[in-house]
């Protein structure tokens, strides 16, 4: 397939992709600039400078906010993959089993329910139980939430996995576990993979549910950031907004440079 | 290669002709609401070539399932050797699968996938290595170990999936409709060489086909089901020539079949008196009697076409059936050309002629008046 420079593309489709990726990046490239700004005031450009990252650096609560929001993350969506990759292997590989779809229906409620509806009934069943709210009550919040994205990703991928695969792997002599090791998770690894990632930004992201289930002491980085702009938008919140950006960028391009070099190395030369 | 054989036991032998390798025993195996395998037995002896036939949804692939372990049978035994394998799991049989659409694994390289069943058993890396290259060379894909297999087309992934299955030696192959995907020259040469394969590694091989031209030119055995049920397990011309019923007359190849009575009886002949055909004489049928309702069979390349049809009885000693009609339709196929018999007595009959020479001289066409003419030895008598 030949690949066009943007120069051959026709003018309806310039015209649509410049403003398309307008509407998606201005306002991030804005926001970008004016955390270089050397002015105090937000509206107001005063030169290029970086000494609200200096000050950022030196804002403790904020450090200690964005090191609760990346724990919370990393914590939330590993147990949300592992949990998630379950749910979705039980529902494509299980026997059927009464109630199946109602089961499969009830995985994805989550995706369409109000975060705040969420966010209440988990704080409802935290005080219920009487648990001190902080770093685990968020991070069990945010792994339910996270949960039903990594199945609907991964099940869609066992989905369009041959099942004679499996049995492949069992009639050459392995047994069901181990079918699945050699055979079921390389194949669905990318999607799992996917769903991590997913899970991570969600977390990373989310206000609402963590705003619930959060105590005293422990704020994430969006609550933090929210209390912050309710007195006014500071410029090291713009700082610290591009340092996101910059590392979730970081994320998705060597996401996808593994997954090419993967395919490369496999055309060329593959361990046995 | 012995040597270094996963399995250490000796090839099997057909030395033991009496002895099957696998004895299927009463084998029932139900699906919500219909039975897919219905009491069936069956016996497959040691480097044998066996061919299960029939029309998809006759439960052929279900009991080749039930043999690799994927199914478990309702009730009934699997005797491996005289020994009931009916509750092991597939990876405790030594049998390997072929898959219908070959099952290779897409994340390892042709190699990696011919190593897999190797690797499982602990094999040395070396030895696998080995293995491997044989096998590459078994089914001549040298060279092509690294790539993937995406990379390679319908025939060569065919070839991936035969020596992957046939690398851990097992005491019987199972093919499932291997060469469905094919096109019908490389299907051809691919029988052949499955074939050549086959004798010369004395495996035993067990094949699923819905192709009875694949299962004549392979199988030194055919077994034809319908409906969960062996109608008849033959060699392919016994099954040709000799069907037991007149659904496996009609399953396998083609054929004319006419409903009759029988009438009389001379010389060990019997006469039929057709609905539609008029009367037929016939080889006698065992525990034949007067006024039974049987069915004659003929093939069409049994018939002879010609304007008048033969002169006389051969001197009496062969009595020949003479069918008198017009032409309907000429299907020209190349080596034979189909004709398409409207008989005075009602009935519809096919003739096929081969054509031998390359002069159109025996044609006829449609309207003209013809006789279709069989010698009795040639019908085959069968149960409605």
């Amino acid at each position: 397939m030949a690949t066009r420079s943007i120069g051959q593309l026709s003018p309806f489709n310039v015209v649509a992709l410049t403003l398309g990726l307008a509407f998606l990046y201005l306002p991030i490239a804005i926001l970008v600039i004016y955390s270089f700004n050397a002015s105090r005031l937000v509206n107001v450009w005063g030169g290029w400078s970086t000494r609200w990252y200096a000050e950022l650096m030196n804002d403790q609560a904020m450090l200690a906010a964005a090191g609760m929001s990346f724990r919370v993350a990393a914590v939330s969506a590993t147990a949300a993959t592992i949990l998630g990759t379950l749910a979705a292997l039980a529902l494509s590989r299980g026997e059927r089993f009464r109630g199946r779809t109602l089961f499969s229906g009830m995985l994805y409620a989550p995706l369409v329910m109000p975060e705040v509806i969420t966010g209440l009934s988990l704080l409802l069943l935290f005080v219920a139980v009487q648990t001190e709210r902080g770093f685990w009550t968020v991070t069990i919040a945010h792994t339910t939430l996270t949960m039903c994205f990594v199945a609907v990703v991964v099940q869609s991928r066992l989905g369009s996995i041959d099942r004679s695969l499996e049995e492949a792997a069992m009639d050459l002599g392995c047994p069901p576990a181990k079918a699945f090791l050699y055979v079921t998770l390389p194949i669905i690894l990318p999607a799992v993979i996917a769903g991590w990632l997913l899970a991570f930004t969600l977390s990373l992201d989310d206000l609402v549910i963590a705003s619930f289930t959060t105590g005293p002491g422990s704020s994430t980085l969006p609550i933090r950031i929210y209390s912050e702009v309710r007195l006014g938008v500071k410029p090291q919140i713009n700082a610290i907004c591009t340092l996101i950006v910059a590392a979730i960028a970081v994320v998705i391009v060597s996401a996808s440079l593994i997954a090419k070099m993967s395919s490369i190395r496999g055309e060329s030369a593959a361990p046995l | 290669m012995d040597a270094e054989s996963p399995k250490p036991e000796a090839m099997p032998v057909a030395a033991t002709a009496d002895a099957p390798l696998l004895r299927i025993s009463s084998l029932t195996k139900r699906f919500a609401g219909y039975v897919a395998v219905d009491n069936l037995s069956l016996d497959i002896h040691a480097g044998e070539f066996f061919a299960l036939l029939g029309p998809s949804g006759c439960g052929k692939t279900t009991l080749l399932r039930m043999i690799a372990g994927f199914e478990t049978p309702d009730s009934g035994e699997i005797l491996l050797n005289g020994d009931n394998i009916v509750n092991a799991l597939p990876h405790q049989r030594p049998f390997n699968m072929m898959f219908q659409n070959y099952a290779l694994f897409p994340h390892l390289t042709v190699e990696g996938n011919i190593a897999f069943g190797l690797k499982r058993l602990g094999m040395h890396a070396s030895d696998v290595k080995d293995v491997v290259a044989q096998m590459l060379a078994l089914v001549q894909l040298e060279g092509l170990g690294k790539r993937r297999p995406d990379q390679l087309s319908g025939g060569q992934r065919q070839r991936v999936a035969l020596a992957r299955s046939l690398a851990l030696r097992p005491k019987i192959l199972l093919l499932d409709e291997p060469m469905a995907a094919l096109d019908k020259k490389l299907r051809e040469s691919t029988q052949r060489e499955l074939l050549e394969l086959q004798r010369k590694l004395n495996m035993t091989f067990i094949i699923v086909t819905h192709d009875q031209d694949e299962a004549m030119t392979v199988a030194d055995r055919i077994g034809v089901m319908d409906h969960g049920r062996l109608e008849q397990v033959a060699p392919p011309r016994q099954l040709y020539e000799a069907p037991r019923s007149r659904w496996v007359a009609e399953f396998v190849g083609d054929v004319n079949v006419f409903e009759g009575k029988m009438t009389g009886e001379e010389q060990g002949r019997v006469m039929v008196e057709t609905r539609d055909a008029g009367t037929i004489i016939v080889p006698k049928p065992q525990g034949a009697d007067d006024g039974k309702t049987l069915c004659v069979a003929i093939r069409p390349e049994k018939i002879k076409v010609s304007q008048r049809g033969p002169v006389n009885d051969l001197g009496g000693s062969a009595a020949i059936n003479r069918l008198a009609g017009v032409v309907a339709d000429v299907g020209y196929l190349g080596n034979a050309t189909v004709y398409s018999v409207k008989l005075d007595a009602g009935a519809m009959l096919r003739a096929s002629v081969s054509n031998t020479t390359r002069l159109d001289a025996d044609s006829y066409q449609i309207g003209q008046r013809v006789v279709a003419w069989f010698v009795p030895a040639d019908c085959m008598v069968l149960e409605q």
